[in-house]
């Protein structure tokens, strides 16, 4: 595992040199800079980093990572506000705008929000700049006051002299400390001096969200603005045939129509109804090019064929195939996994001003940088002339790690010259998703007389998301997310064989869906491990814990959880239980599914207990909700979802044909966890990552059905 | 021109017969926190209550308003069930993304100004119109016990 973390890193590396060598731990502007920035912008604002601004109004945090929901906010907040010992009552924090100097995440290469990074990049650097800032206010005060800085305390942002009961605010002391020479040595607190971290800090963001007021993409306003929908060509590389203009412009409400190259045409009206309304009139009808006779059964026969192959090699220990020949059991199964739509809530939207000499984008983006660049190079403006503002999103799940719709969006409307929102129904969303990919498992094992794990391979086949996102990443045909999970496992295992068969779907576009590479992968191993221990007749969770001699954190999750679960106990007839393992993420996280089958082949989620370990915590009731919220996203998606297509045009076109989770559907879920002081792990998709494989391993276990295509529900037949 | 009654506000409106309530408000009297999410009723983002009623405003066209008194996320604290509800939700910490929860929440206040104690059964046939993709679930039907007693 930590050779896999090791080769991941190098991969990523390659990304920022090929995007210019950007090299960023700590953004600590000398004061020099500083005061010249102050003597700019007026009196006192104090600005000692990229990430923190304090100034007669208070203490501004710059949130570097956006927020989907995932509560990064709350996260950023908690660990600024630690070292700047105030509380999260006394801040409030700003979205970054796009600047890779000085926001770009140090491990995605990017500013980008995402693979539960957020925490793991933040972790040093936030607190590093939050007692940075605080550290010049006390020595301002100290030196206003001429005293030793060590003398003096701080307590909600309130310094005080208790020699001389003097006090100072930090708004009072700013001004001063913009001279104040940047700290070198920066001593962090540990965490037993905690007193913020660690908590169940309420949420930063959610009062606006359960009144009306809080303001979404979507949801942007301007002076003038129009409001536009769209159509895309449902097949990829179709183009426009004909549309009646005439009857469009007819439409109560229309005021414009505006198209991009043959494959997109929106219509502009004074509001979503009547944009709407044009838009049907315009009766679009449409050449359906090269892919007009793709369907799912031709994409997953062509990446049959590639997986017979043998693909680039990602690990070869130790002869795995030799090994396996000899074994007393062998097996070898063929797993799949389907294409997945992201569909947030709120479906794809921005709205541009687009002037001659300058745009402004509002939007809901994970990727700010490349969101500027999109508008940019649409309109032929300078990026610095594009401001972007970035705003709170209505999910994303991975959706808004991609600039496609602001790209086309632009291109609409760069000769607009009025603020438009553009924004798409559901139907276009749906179908014109960036698709987590389809994946095609070749996967084979051999047990020795006593039950034994003596040799596994795994041939993975699919799309390279790095490729087209990353291309720097996507080094000797490698793309380290798809196999990620696939050739290091939690267990003892030595010899192993895995390699990659690059296979990309015909008219399909790819890209993350929360949980990447190893929503996948877990789903494969942990099913087939599940194989594994019912053709040598052991227990699964017993065959388990006999491979994690080397793996104590990953032991002590799968422990905890199969108590708590009650492994072992009695379960009624039609029922079952199911376990899933992982290490990923850098979280180690045990899940253990109780379901019930009924004689119509109905599956029931009874019980859903995750045991997980994630390093130290900086508010538990984040990680809790993610464990929860992250395991219904992935139950609902292993249970139900597939992305099919006919004569080339995605099926599935709103939550009608694409069924989501809803509540009567939900298991009980049980989060036990861990504490430790370990480097923080992610946990925004560790859950989700967990769900297909138990799901699978508790559908054998209640009925004797192994199935190795998702979604379950429907290979049941239910 | 038609009067609707708006979180008891008399507004005068311009618009077609067969324009959904959702953009009435969002695009022209710009009340965003009604949301759009599916446009068919399968969602329940929009849910506003018409009169007395949870409905979805996507489905809920002009000419079906008569003098109705419309409730909007926005209007929701004015009612007593509507401030503890949300209450309970930033008690128990609901949120995620939030996008879905103006519709939540109005189908909360919905089902409790009817079922002042619901089970969570009665709370699973109340509220399994409304999609949360976060999956917020189980704190959802929480908060609704919480607000219950509250």
């Amino acid at each position: 595992m930590i050779k896999n973390l090791h080769s991941r890193r190098g991969f990523l590396k390659g990304t920022a040199l090929a995007t210019g060598g950007i090299l960023l731990s700590l953004q600590l502007p000398d004061a020099g800079r500083t005061r010249a920035a102050l003597a700019a912008s007026g009196p006192s604002p104090f600005v000692p980093n990229a990430f923190v601004k304090i100034d007669d109004q208070g203490v501004t945090l710059i949130m570097p990572h956006t927020e989907v929901g995932q509560g990064i906010y709350t996260s950023s907040a908690m660990m600024m506000a630690e070292e700047l010992e105030l509380d999260l009552d006394q801040v409030k924090v700003e979205a970054a705008p796009p600047d890779m100097s000085k926001y770009m995440d140090p491990n995605l290469y990017d500013q980008a929000t995402g693979g539960s990074m957020s925490t793991r990049s933040d972790w040093m650097r936030l607190r590093q700049a939050a007692a940075a800032a605080r550290i010049m206010m006390v020595s301002a005060a100290a030196a206003r006051w001429k005293v030793d800085p060590s003398t003096l305390k701080v307590e909600r942002g309130i310094i005080r002299n208790p020699a001389a009961s003097q006090q100072l605010t930090y708004a009072e002391i700013a001004p001063d400390a913009a001279t104040q020479p940047v700290p070198k040595d920066i001593k962090l607190k540990a965490p037993s001096q905690f007193r913020l971290i660690g908590t169940r800090a309420k949420r930063v963001d959610t009062a606006a969200k359960v009144n009306g007021s809080v303001l979404y993409g979507i949801d942007i306003r301007q002076p003038g603005m129009k409001i536009a929908t769209l159509a895309l060509a449902p097949v990829k590389g179709g183009k426009v045939a004909s549309m009646d203009e005439a009857a469009c412009r007819a439409t109560p409400g229309v005021l414009d129509i505006v198209k991009s190259g043959d494959d997109a045409v929106a219509v502009i009206g004074e509001h979503m109804w009547a944009a709407k309304q044009g838009l049907e009139a315009l009766a679009l009808t449409w050449d359906n090019g090269v892919n007009g006779k793709v369907t799912l059964d031709t994409i997953v026969a062509k990446m049959d064929e590639a997986s017979k192959t043998q693909g680039v090699v990602i690990r070869n220990d130790k002869n795995a195939q030799a090994a396996i020949d000899k074994a007393a059991t062998k097996l070898s199964a063929v797993y799949q996994s389907p294409f997945l739509s992201h569909s947030p809530l709120e479906p794809l939207n921005c709205t541009l001003h687009i002037r001659a000499d300058g745009a402004e984008l509002w939007v809901g983006t994970q990727v700010p940088v490349r969101a500027q660049k999109a508008v940019a190079d649409a309109t032929g403006l300078a990026p610095e002339k594009v401001v972007v503002h970035n705003q709170l999103m209505g999910g994303a799940f991975g959706r808004r790690l991609d600039i496609d719709s602001i790209e086309i969006a632009a291109k609409l409307l760069k000769d607009i010259r009025y603020p438009v929102k553009m924004v798409w129904t559901r139907e276009q969303d749906m179908t014109h998703d960036y698709y987590r990919p389809y994946y095609y498992d070749r996967v084979a094992a051999g047990l020795d007389a006593s039950g034994k794990l003596v040799g596994r391979t795994h041939r993975v086949t699919g799309s390279s998301i790095y490729a087209r996102w990353a291309a720097a990443a996507f080094k000797n045909g490698i793309d380290p997310d798809a196999v990620d999970g696939a050739a290091e496992t939690p267990y003892d295992e030595d010899a192993v064989f895995t390699d990659y068969v690059r296979q990309e779907p015909d008219g399909m576009n790819t890209s993350w869906w929360r949980g990447v590479g190893p929503t996948h992968n877990v789903f494969v191993i942990e099913s087939f491990v599940d194989e594994m221990a019912a053709a040598s007749k052991q227990d699964p969770l017993e065959f388990r814990r006999k491979m994690l001699s080397r793996n104590p954190r990953a032991l002590a999750v799968l422990n905890l959880a199969a108590e708590k679960a009650g492994w072992g106990q009695k379960l009624a007839a039609g029922h079952g239980r199911g376990i899933s393992l992982q290490f990923a993420f850098g979280s180690y996280l045990a899940h253990i599914l109780e379901i019930e089958v009924g004689k119509d082949n109905m599956i029931r989620l009874l019980r859903s207990v995750i045991a997980v370990d994630c390093g130290i915590t900086i508010n538990p009731d984040t990680v809790l909700a993610q464990m929860q919220g992250g395991m219904i996203f992935g139950l609902s998606a292993a249970m139900f979802n597939r992305i099919t297509l006919t004569d080339g045009a995605v099926d599935q076109t709103n939550f009608d044909t694409y069924r989501v989770m809803r509540i009567n559907e939900v298991p009980k879920i049980e989060v036990y966890q861990i504490h430790n002081n370990e480097a923080p792990g992610g946990v925004g998709e560790a859950a989700t990552a967990a769900a297909a494989g138990a799901l699978a391993n508790a559908i054998f276990a209640a009925t004797g059905n192994r199935i190795r295509s998702l979604p379950l529900a429907d290979a049941l037949g239910a | 021109m038609k009067t609707l009654v708006i979180n008891g506000v008399s507004h005068q409106v311009e618009a077609p017969d067969d324009m959904p309530l959702l953009w009435v408000l969002r695009d022209i009297l710009g009340m965003t926190g009604t949301k759009y999410g599916c446009g068919i009723a399968q969602c329940g983002a929009c849910t506003v209550h018409l009169g007395d009623e949870a409905v979805r405003a996507c489905q809920t066209t002009m000419d079906m308003i008569d003098s109705q008194p419309i409730t909007t996320i926005e209007g929701a604290a004015a009612n007593s069930i509507g401030a503890k509800v949300q209450a309970a939700w930033l008690e128990k910490e609901v949120v995620q993304c939030g996008y879905c929860q103006s519709g939540q929440i109005m189908s909360a206040i919905a089902l409790l100004s009817s079922n002042p104690k619901p089970s969570d059964a009665e709370i699973d046939d109340a509220m399994a119109g409304n999609i949360c993709r976060c999956g917020t679930y189980v704190r959802i039907r929480e908060a609704i016990h919480a607000a219950a007693s509250a």
